[in-house]
């Protein structure tokens, strides 16, 4: 399908995730075993037919980029069309730092422009679910709306939880009546999935308005003020769908991995996750093994007990280790006799021998990128 | 193509006839080895990490899915404007069109394509060993000899020595004579065909060889007749893990290599990788009542069974209740519950029912194919289904694509084979 065109807002630093966003961006986060928090959105889209791809970042984006690189991986390095990254600039006066997704846009109208396709997808960076947009978009054209918002009743959400997304009102026919973002008391479950689609010339439109009016925030300035200028609509979603905002969130959806079903409605059906590939060696288990309900990526080496834990890339376990309830993430030793529980261990760090690490489970320790405890 | 000092011609043609099954309808450089490689992997992966970019792929036998799996190159960062891999399959002349008849005239009918690159010289591979070696360094030695030709060889026991192609050298490492699988050997210099030639001499006794009546051979006729004339011909010495893995006996036990504690031959080594294409699934699961010990496990496995000893590649399915040990199961293959795998190897897309024995009993060698299967380990064939309540024994061969109906008898007692179309042996 040629008509529609992705925009990724890979979204800024979370102070509730406290030292695993200090480094990177929110989108950049590792999360299964293998992936990072992009690889859903986009793959989301690749595997709808987008083959335009813009990604709007800011804050620390080495690691994204890296991730990224010509996007080789999602079958999003074309001659024409593919993966584009857009970090700010500095042009003349006006321009550098986004003052938010609305002005990040806005300073790379030109792609907006350059592209020809009817449609545009906005999508966050920084959630884990598998969806097709293309019913999403045929909603949209059928309800004849000018901006279809995809929401989900999150049913399975805290009411702290609802309060980190924007909350819903929808009447009779789907049309939206009020959206808050981020309310403190939120009313009612339907939260919007920061997706949205609309024409791409009204796009570009609404975002020269509302810059012009000095306003640069694409919910807030755009949507919520539209509310009963522009026919919004929302279409529903059902499936599996965890935004990682916060340290308890991300450690939640980590540990949702470990359920077959929400694995195989990720994985399995209705086209692949893609990730960058690191061409490590299949995982080693030595005889001392003693893995129960985890998730072991490649290049991994495993010579303890492993119990309801996510072990990413390139892990190595030694003898009489015992990890519980526990996230490591790539290339990160585990000496001899050490005991996680409720952690999570960032990338390339070394746990000393017989070290005892402990947190609770809506508590985990972290343990920063390249610390060695 | 220009300014390449060497380029690699990696010789894929060969059928593999003695793993059975595993080659009927794939080249053996295209059999699954090692969790998640290709046996070829290891040829192209030395190559790229040896500094040669640029590489011809020779195929012939059933050639589909080692271009498949080759591409244009992507996992070896072959895909080059300059250089790369090409495959070079047999084809049509203009008077009369041939396969190839010999290694060495697999490389006569596309002199074209080295000409046109026209390097120093060539390295000849054969893509069914798994090793890791530099053959820059190999190429240094080459240089510093000023030889014709460099064959690298490897010390093999004395009682093995006559299965091999002999090399007797002076102290130095210079070739004085060559003995093709001697009664007798007075060697244990193996070679294990690879082969550095300046290419101006190679193409000059190439030339010579396709008019005479010869096998067309590497080993056969093109080394001697080289060594009879007199030709700089130089032994380079390789210390290291190298396997022919020619039979389903050698296949099996080199796979086993790899899930010893240390391993002999170690693909955990960051400097020199060995690539593959990757394949696109998520991390592998253990399940609650899951066990793994002493294997190796690919990404996109699901295991609620206990594995022992095995090796296991992407996408497998391993149900509660089951028992792999010893095993080899290849991609996407599916066992159900309360199953029990012993000494076997799965290929692809097998799927096994529930209470399933395989591999037990007396090891009887098998009736049809004894020189094949004659090692106690049975073989399920790709895409090969075996039903509910089955019992497999020992040197068994259950045939690429046998599905439930064909097999004859639930018990299917050792050295028996079971055949598409529902002919059992």
């Amino acid at each position: 399908m040629k008509s529609i065109m992705g925009l990724i807002l890979s979204g800024g630093r979370n102070a509730k995730l406290k030292e695993l966003s200090e480094i990177r961006s929110v989108a950049a986060l590792p999360v299964g075993g293998k992936y990072r928090a992009i690889d859903f959105s986009l793959s989301n889209m690749v595997n709808s037919g987008i083959t335009n791809v813009g990604i709007l970042t800011q804050y620390s984006f080495r690691s994204l980029m890296d991730h990224l690189g010509s996007g080789k991986e999602w079958d999003l390095d074309r001659r024409y069309d593919g993966l584009f990254i857009f970090p700010p600039y500095l042009a003349g006066e006006g321009s550098g730092w986004y003052r938010g997704t609305a002005d990040a846009m806005y300073n790379n109208l030109t792609f907006l422009k350059r592209s020809n396709e009817e449609y545009v997808v906005i999508t966050t960076g920084n959630c884990v679910y598998k969806m097709s947009f293309n019913d999403a978009l045929s909603y949209h054209i059928d309800k004849n709306a000018d901006i279809t918002v995809i929401y989900r009743e999150m049913n399975d959400f805290s009411q702290e939880d609802l309060s980190l997304l924007g909350i819903m009102e929808l009447d009779a026919d789907g049309r939206v009546t009020d959206l808050q973002e981020k309310p403190l008391n939120p009313k009612g479950n339907i939260g919007s999935m920061g997706i949205y689609i609309m024409k791409r010339t009204l796009l570009i439109s609404l975002i020269q308005e509302s810059v012009a009016h000095g306003n640069y925030d694409l919910v807030k300035d755009i949507l919520i003020k539209n509310l009963n200028t522009l026919k919004i609509y929302g279409y529903r979603f059902d499936g599996y769908w965890r935004c990682l905002s916060s340290i308890q969130l991300y450690y939640q959806c980590n540990m949702e991995f470990l359920n077959p079903d929400i694995c195989n409605t990720l994985f399995m059906d209705g086209g692949k996750i893609f990730t960058k590939v690191k061409d490590e060696p299949p995982a080693k288990y030595n005889e001392e093994a003693d893995v129960k309900n985890s998730i072991i990526a490649d290049g991994c080496i495993i010579e303890g007990t492993v119990i309801n834990s996510v072990l990413f890339r390139g892990v190595t376990v030694k003898k009489g280790v015992v990890i519980k309830n526990s996230i490591v993430m790539q290339d990160t030793m585990i000496e001899e006799d050490v005991k996680l529980e409720h952690v999570i261990v960032d990338k390339d760090s070394v746990i000393t021998c017989g070290k005892e690490l402990k947190g609770e489970a809506n508590w985990p320790v972290i343990v920063g990128k390249g610390t060695v405890v | 193509m220009e300014g390449k000092e060497i380029i690699a011609l990696l010789l894929a043609g060969g059928q593999g006839s003695r793993l059975g099954t595993l080659t009927k309808t794939i080249a053996k450089p295209a059999v699954l080895y090692g969790g998640k490689y290709r046996i070829i992997d290891f040829s192209l992966s030395n190559c790229i990490n040896s500094g040669i970019d640029t590489v011809g792929v020779l195929t012939q036998y059933q050639p589909l899915k080692l271009n498949t799996h080759i591409g244009i190159g992507k996992p070896w960062d072959l895909d080059r404007i300059n250089g790369g891999v090409t495959i070079l399959s047999p084809y049509l002349k203009a008077e009369n069109g041939e396969w190839y008849t010999g290694t060495a005239n697999a490389v006569y009918q596309n002199l074209h394509y080295v000409d046109k690159i026209s390097p120093e010289y060539v390295v000849i591979l054969s893509g069914d060993h798994i090793y890791k070696m530099d053959y820059s360094m190999m190429l240094d030695f080459h240089k510093k000899n000023n030889a014709d030709a460099t064959i690298s060889v490897i010390q093999v026991p004395w009682e093995e020595a006559s299965r091999f192609g002999l090399m007797n050298t002076d102290e130095a490492g210079k070739i004085f004579e060559f003995e093709e699988k001697p009664k007798n050997p007075r060697s244990n210099l193996a070679s294990m065909g690879v082969y550095i030639f300046t290419w101006k001499v190679l193409r000059e006794y190439l030339e010579r060889d396709s008019n005479m009546k010869t096998d067309h051979d590497f080993g056969k006729n093109i080394i001697p007749m080289m060594l009879n004339e007199g030709r700089s011909m130089w032994a380079y010495r390789f210390n290291g893990y190298w396997k022919d893995v020619g039979t389903i006996q050698a296949f099996w036990e080199s796979n086993m290599d790899l899930i010893k504690r240390v391993p002999e031959f170690n693909l955990f080594d960051p400097a020199w990788k060995i690539y593959t294409t990757n394949p696109v699934k998520p991390a592998h699961y253990i399940g609650p009542n899951g066990s793994v010990k002493k294997s190796i496990i690919a990404e996109g496995c699901m295991i609620y069974g206990e594995v022992k000893n095995s090796v296991i590649f992407p996408g497998v399915y391993i149900g509660e209740g089951t028992v792999v040990e010893d095993s080899i199961i290849m991609s996407n293959s599916r066992v159900e519950s309360n199953c029990h795998i012993l000494q076997s190897i799965l290929s692809e897309k097998v799927r096994v029912g529930n209470n399933v024995k395989i591999g037990i009993g007396e090891a009887v060698i098998n009736e049809l194919k004894p020189s094949i299967y004659d090692s106690g380990i049975t073989v399920v064939g790709e895409e090969a289904k075996v039903p509910d309540h089955c019992v497999i024994g020992k040197n068994v061969c259950i045939d690429i694509g046998a599905s439930c109906e064909d097999f004859c008898s639930l018990e299917v007692p050792s050295g028996k084979s079971v055949f598409k179309g529902g002919v059992c042996e």
